[in-house]
């Protein structure tokens, strides 16, 4: 039986990874990628907890996290179309339009 | 064996994560990030979440991941270039990130092995009974959030009709 705190440094690596790909990389479908990241490991440690505490509330969190992943998704890719469709780019140095 | 197969699966899972922002290629990164999601839900069957290992491979690896590859192949990209200039303080923010996580998961570091899972511990049944019982609401909840996804994103993709 393995200990629960090896899942959850397997967690933290994996959020570690997916910030520093969202704060390096430029492309959009890349930065939402690492952003899907994020959140599964956050669900590792939700299920790592639930393990640990013998309580399947974690488990429901996951649930939901996972549905709320799905829509983001889904609305995420939808701006990216749209923005591709207007700039022809989803590199986001060339989306400065706001900047002052 | 249950020492094996974590390995394997945490190993893989870390190396293809670091493949997916290494990859100058979206579809590369992509692939790698379903190899990462399929990992991820062997080690939730580790951890006996058996429902939500089946959920991981059905909703991300399926449903999101088909998606994604779906917009990736409607783009066409140009490769991105190296990285940003003056990008030495975003090296910096990575670092501190990376240092407040491990940080406060090593200050955890003594949990040792978890105790003996009780009955129904992850199965359907006991997942569902849960979230139809105690956590009803954020279910009904999160049932609203979707309708506003799935017409956010018609509006967002839907050209001007002129």
């Amino acid at each position: 039986m393995i200990s629960i705190s090896y899942y959850l440094w397997v967690s933290a690596w994996l959020f570690v990874t997916g910030a520093i790909g969202v704060l390096l990389r430029r492309n959009a479908l890349i930065m939402l990628m690492s952003l899907e990241l994020m959140l599964n490991a956050v669900n590792l440690s939700f299920m790592a907890y639930a393990r640990m505490l013998n309580d399947m509330g974690g488990h429901v969190f996951v649930f939901l996290n996972i549905t709320v992943a799905a829509a983001e998704a889904a609305v995420g890719l939808a701006i990216i179309l749209a923005i591709y469709r207007t700039k022809e780019t989803v590199d986001v140095d060339h989306l400065s339009l706001m900047q002052h | 064996m249950e020492a094996l197969l974590f390995w394997i699966f945490s190993i893989i899972g870390v190396t293809c994560g670091g493949m997916v922002i290494w990859n100058r290629n979206p579809m590369g990164s992509a692939i790698y990030l379903v190899v990462t999601m399929l990992c991820l839900s062997g080690l939730y069957a580790l951890l006996n979440g058996a429902f939500v290992a089946v959920l991981q491979v059905l909703i991300y690896a399926g449903a999101v991941m088909v998606l994604m590859l779906f917009v990736i192949m409607m783009l066409s990209m140009r490769p991105e270039g190296a990285p940003r200039e003056g990008s030495m303080p975003v090296w910096i923010a990575a670092g501190v990130i990376g240092l407040i996580v491990v940080l406060r998961i090593g200050a955890l570091f003594d949990f040792g092995r978890p105790p003996d899972a009780v009955d129904e511990f992850g199965t359907i049944q006991g997942v569902g009974a849960l979230l139809f019982n105690t956590y009803v609401l954020p279910f009904e909840l999160i049932s609203v959030l979707l309708l506003i996804a799935v017409i956010g994103a018609v509006i967002l993709s839907k050209r001007d009709a002129q």
